[in-house]
């Protein structure tokens, strides 16, 4: 893994919804599902963006700064400077995955989705959103083959509530293995309670303010307080973004 | 493998780098429990900075090159941060050193004196990093009397904590400025900070680091670090922390001929992970057995004929 940045070019860029785009580049990476690189616009910024899909490389890009504002209005052919993939991702164990995403989260899941058809695994997700503008790729999930159950806090689509709601429904049935998930903090920390709760294994991709995004800065540690099991001084951008709980221990 | 600077005792004389790893607690005691003699909290100074835009660093063929930008909490804030850091490191046998820089030789007082409430083991007063050019001029490591002003008023306010001044390597005379912050009262010297440097990216037409001038740190700087390790332990007499482009035990080893007696490791969390410094302990350990050498004493210092 080298951090320096390297140039790609643009192939297809596509609006999902007034403020969320999907880039695909003409090339693919050598990268695991919730990897992430950091991406430099030279003039503009540079951030961090999960991996959405390796082969072809895609990001989802929502629209909630400058920075991803200026990435959203770039065109076929353009050029992006791409450092990465860096981090540790998922690592695709068992035969009965429940994908938990919510918002754009959703990122790192795809990608993960991708993988687990590749060995025939069947895949069930559940998407969570405050309204249903929020509620980012399902249809990309359905043409995936994947069972796919909706959330919304307003109601406007699918169930109305939380998305933790309909994952404890889905756990408590005991079909799924590990729950693989991606999204707002609290989300993420209600699962991770969850989770260990009913016995389940996770693995849980954590945002957190990145900077370096080499593990030297310390600017991205993940807090105890999110989830007792993360372990003392855990950091997102070099121990993750995905942290992996096991119940054996392993 | 203990080694003494000064009147403080270290386990080992592998230190953590003032900026790696920021000033969380929670990380700064990971890195002890690695193995560490010490660590270092990142510089801090009288007001809270956020540092620079992204990117802030970036790595190259040979080396790594960051502008954070001095990004901390302010004096106020990290107290208590190196308060809480020194209780879990005291449990472990393992020192913390503060770090503190100032725009003014005034404002340098005023930090070290708000600074001695955490009871930090050694203050380190870093007058040379080379990113914050804009904001501050040039450093005061820059030339012997500013060197000499901001040590003599720091150890003016600390009392008995010892105080290392870190030096920076690009300075015409680095022997003189050495002498001149001893004669002003440092025990320790600490060296180098990062060498400046630039990356350019061609195809972009743009310097790739956001503040466009960073440090450069890893494989790099090494020997150029050597080189200043060597140079200051020939002209003054005090214990050196010698920093720069350690990855391995082989270059902590190097650095300790060149003269260190404490060895600092940064960019080696990049090079060889979280683990950097267990490693390069370990490594350490295995020169001296396959080497037949019982103390690392008799290393400091005899490679440049000192």
């Amino acid at each position: 893994m080298r951090a320096d940045f390297n140039i790609h070019k643009i192939k297809v860029i596509k609006k999902l919804n007034e403020s969320t785009c999907w880039i695909e580049f003409g090339d693919s990476p050598e990268a695991e599902p919730g990897q992430f690189v950091m991406v430099w616009l030279p003039g503009v910024g540079e951030k961090p963006y999960s991996i959405a899909s390796i082969d072809p490389f895609c990001l989802l890009v929502v629209d909630v700064g400058p920075f991803s504002h200026a990435l959203s209005k770039l065109s076929p052919d353009d050029r992006v400077w791409i450092k990465g993939p860096l981090g540790q991702g998922f690592s695709l164990k068992g035969r009965a995955p429940l994908l938990v995403g919510g918002g754009y989260g959703v990122a790192p899941l795809f990608a993960l989705t991708k993988l687990a058809k590749k060995s025939d695994i069947p895949v069930h997700t559940c998407l969570g959103a405050a309204k249903n503008s929020g509620l980012l790729l399902v249809d990309e999930f359905l043409t995936l083959g994947c069972k796919v159950s909706l959330t919304t806090e307003d109601g406007s689509q699918g169930e109305k509530g939380w998305v933790t709601q309909v994952v404890e429904k889905a756990l408590q049935g005991g079909v799924y293995d590990t729950v693989y998930a991606c999204g707002p903090v609290g989300m993420l920390s209600a699962l991770a309670g969850l989770c260990k709760k009913l016995g389940v294994d996770y693995q849980i991709s954590w945002e957190a303010h990145m900077r370096c995004g080499m593990g030297l800065c310390g600017s991205c540690e993940v807090p105890r307080v999110y989830d007792p099991a993360l372990p003392e001084g855990w950091l997102a951008c070099f121990d993750g973004p995905v942290f992996q709980y096991c119940h054996s221990g392993h | 493998m203990q080694v003494k600077l000064g009147e403080i005792s270290l386990r080992n004389p592998l230190i953590l780098a003032s900026g790696i790893m920021g000033t969380s607690p929670t990380l700064l005691k990971r890195v002890a429990q690695s193995g560490a003699g010490a660590v270092t909290a990142k510089s801090c100074g009288l007001h809270k900075r956020d540092g620079h835009p992204n990117p802030v660093m970036v790595e190259w063929d040979h080396g790594l090159l960051n502008a954070i930008g001095l990004t901390n909490p302010g004096v106020d804030e990290e107290v208590p941060l190196l308060k809480e850091t020194k209780k879990a490191l005291e449990e472990m046998g393992v020192l913390l050193f503060a770090s503190i820089f100032a725009g003014t030789v005034e404002e340098f007082g005023m930090v070290a004196e708000a600074i001695l409430r955490a009871k930090p083991d050694l203050i380190e007063v870093n007058i040379s990093c080379p990113n914050v050019h804009d904001d501050y001029g040039m450093p005061f490591a820059a030339a012997p009397e500013s060197a000499a002003e901001v040590t003599s008023t720091v150890k003016a306010c600390v009392g008995a904590i010892p105080i290392s001044v870190k030096l920076a390597p690009n300075v015409p005379n680095l022997g003189r400025i050495a002498e001149a912050v001893v004669g002003a009262g440092a025990d320790v010297i600490t060296a180098i900070n990062t060498m400046p440097g630039m990356i350019i990216d061609a195809d972009a037409h743009s310097a790739v680091l956001h503040n466009r001038i960073g440090g450069i740190s890893g494989p790099a700087l090494k020997p150029i670090a050597l080189r200043c390790v060597g140079e200051i332990a020939r002209a003054v007499d005090v214990p050196i922390i010698g920093t720069g482009g350690v990855v391995s035990g082989r270059d902590a080893i190097e650095m300790l001929l060149a003269g260190a007696t404490g060895v600092g490791v940064g960019s080696a969390f990049w090079y060889r992970g979280q683990d950097a410094i267990s490693l390069i302990l370990d490594e350490m350990e295995v020169y001296l057995q396959e080497n037949g050498i019982p103390d690392i004493q008799g290393l400091i210092g005899k490679g440049v004929g000192k």
